[in-house]
């Protein structure tokens, strides 16, 4: 039963960093220490490596550098964001925020603290493949909306919103406009350009570069409040001393992502479908969940009827394989995945679910052991179940 | 990544030993017919039980067992399977989910609650026994624990009132058994046991 092989397919819940940005980070690590905000040639050489950062985000993200924000990463992103909307609500310009039922806790749970604060949210539905349902959302668009913020794509059924519709049908109400792209980034072109979005968030350890950092992009012309008080960087947009090396390592794996897009883009596809016509093929009874059409890449979410999601993660971790679960007793809740319910997914089904998510570095022959070691699993585990 | 790096299970060694390989599972191809069944959960829920016994003496002779759910109600039902057998059909009335998560060696406390099916569903399971046999119950009170002191409420009161859905609500658990309206000492703890049992038996 133990294997010698570990083989990662969880990586929409964090990524490897990339060995090249490793070892870049290291060789600064050892010899920048200076405090960016330092006038000196210590500070100054800090701060060069974070303005190489901010223009290598600016490159992926088709924006100017000024429009960067670094942060803790995609969650203080959110947070800012939110907090924004809920100035510009007690400012009295406009008294609601549209979000979606499926995006990350960073937002669902902004969203359940803003309303202790008396702040007006509605939450757009989606379809049963994720996808936010135009009709409902039109509806609710109004003058009195300060923000509309959709996800670019889903971190567990990896579906893809239409954002450029969604900023054109936010804009036309006067509306601001936010995506989080965290999930999107380096997997599909996320532009701040096309999309005319007002603010995008992403995080630094989702496209294989380091944790802790992030990033938020503001349109120049859209207005912006610290989340964060306390100092000047960021031209007082963010307080706290400069996180170096780390925004020089998410510059460096921006840099990485924009060059590989689109190989990048079809060979994570390839692996996915790969992934999925051997999953259908080998095991009786399986549900594909999301969107076929509009999907990240990498992720291919699965729900296996009668077996238990977190019975399955532990089976197939004891052949090195890991993976996520939308089961709720791999949280400790006892409620299930939100998004896979929120798609209409039957309880039990959303208990049974399980998430792969490829990454650069895996390989076919990975791919090719998880299609060998699942069946007898999941046949196992039906063996024993009540059904 | 070298073995020297390897994080420690989740779960104790005992559990992973359980959940890889379960003691006593009902394999639908045996045509092992059993004495009495009982069935807690649902897969709603996420976690459903089913247990089977047989009896000779009134001892537990045989157990077979099978489950919907996580890593640890396999792992505890297995465990309490090789427990009980042999035991006195009272004795194996009275195992708790302390004792078969201490014969494992203990579990996350978050999951504790998943360990407490296959007890339940051994006891419907004896409930089942005895009433098809038409013999008395003299577990069913005898395991009762007074949950609320002022009122005199036991949880297999409670228990019994969520199963047959006379309390859907905790109002209507007060309305019926008045829990909570002397000291109310109890109220966070019953509230916490009527929801327990409101998942257990595919309640909510």
């Amino acid at each position: 039963m133990s294997t010698n092989k570990l083989i990662y397919m969880d990586n929409n819940a964090t990524t490897r960093i990339a060995p090249e940005v490793v070892k870049e980070m290291a060789e600064v690590e050892a010899s920048v220490y200076g405090n960016a905000s330092s006038m000196h040639t210590f500070g100054r050489v800090a701060n060069s490596l974070v303005e190489d950062a901010r223009k290598n985000v600016a490159d992926l993200l088709e924006c100017s550098p000024s429009e960067i924000t670094f942060t803790s990463g995609a969650s203080e992103a959110n947070n800012t964001v939110f907090s924004i909307a809920k100035s510009l609500i007690e400012k009295k310009k406009g008294s609601r925020i549209i979000t979606t039922t499926i995006e990350h806790p960073s937002i669902i749970e902004t969203v359940k603290y803003l309303r202790t604060q008396g702040i007006q949210v509605d939450m757009v539905s989606v379809d049963t493949e994720g996808r936010v349902r135009m009709d409902e959302l039109e509806k609710l668009m109004g003058p009195d909306v300060v923000l509309v913020s959709v996800m670019t794509g889903n971190n567990e059924i990896g579906t893809i919103q239409d954002i450029e519709k969604i900023a054109e049908l936010a804009h036309k109400a006067g509306a601001l406009m936010h995506t989080d792209a965290t999930q999107a980034i380096g997997k599909i072109e996320v532009s701040a350009k096309k999309w005319k979005v007002d603010y995008i968030s992403m995080s630094g350890h989702k496209f294989y570069g380091p944790k802790g950092v992030g990033v938020l992009f503001t349109r120049s012309t859209a207005p912006f409040l610290p989340y964060i008080h306390g100092g000047e960087q960021e031209h007082g947009r963010r307080a706290g001393t400069y996180n170096t090396v780390s925004i020089y390592g998410l510059g460096l794996a921006a840099k990485l992502a924009k060059e590989g897009l689109k190989e990048e883009h079809d060979r994570l596809w390839e692996m996915r479908e790969r992934l999925r016509e051997g999953i259908i093929n080998n095991i009786p009874d399986v549900i594909v969940n999301g969107c076929q059409e509009h999907c990240l890449p990498g992720t291919l979410d699965v729900s296996f009827p009668s077996a238990e999601g977190e019975s399955i993660l532990l089976m197939l971790d004891m052949y090195g394989v890991a993976v996520s679960t939308g089961s709720a007793c791999a949280t400790g809740s006892l409620e299930p995945s939100y998004v896979l319910l929120s798609c209409g997914l039957d309880v039990e089904l959303a208990h049974g679910s399980i998430r792969f998510s490829l990454g650069r570095y895996n390989t076919d022959e990975e791919v090719d052991y998880v299609i060998e070691v699942l069946p007898p699993i999941i046949k196992r585990l039906r063996e024993i179940s009540t059904r | 990544m070298s073995s020297s790096f390897m994080a420690d299970w989740v779960y104790t060694d005992v559990v992973k030993d359980h959940f890889m390989n379960p003691r006593n599972i009902w394999d639908k191809n045996e045509n092992w017919e059993p004495d009495a069944f009982g069935e807690v959960g649902s897969l709603a829920c996420g976690d459903q039980m089913r247990v089977g016994i047989k009896v000779f003496n009134d001892k537990i002779a045989d157990i077979r067992w099978l489950t919907y759910g996580c890593a640890s109600a396999i792992a505890s039902t297995s465990m309490m399977s090789e427990m009980v057998k042999g035991m006195t059909l009272k004795e194996a009335y009275n195992i708790t989910p302390t004792m078969i998560t201490d014969a494992l060696g203990g579990l996350p406390e978050h999951k504790f609650h998943c360990s407490v099916l296959g007890d339940k569903a051994l006891r419907a399971a004896i409930d089942d026994y005895l009433e098809k046999n038409n013999l008395p119950n003299p577990y069913k009170d005898a395991t009762a624990k007074i949950v609320c002191e002022c009122r005199n409420v036991t949880d297999q009161q409670i228990e019994e009132l969520v199963k047959t859905d006379r309390a859907t609500t905790l109002e209507e658990l007060q309305e019926l058994t008045g829990y909570g309206t002397g000291c109310g000492k109890c109220k966070k703890n019953i509230e916490h046991i009527f929801e327990e049992l409101r998942h257990i038996y595919g309640k909510s």
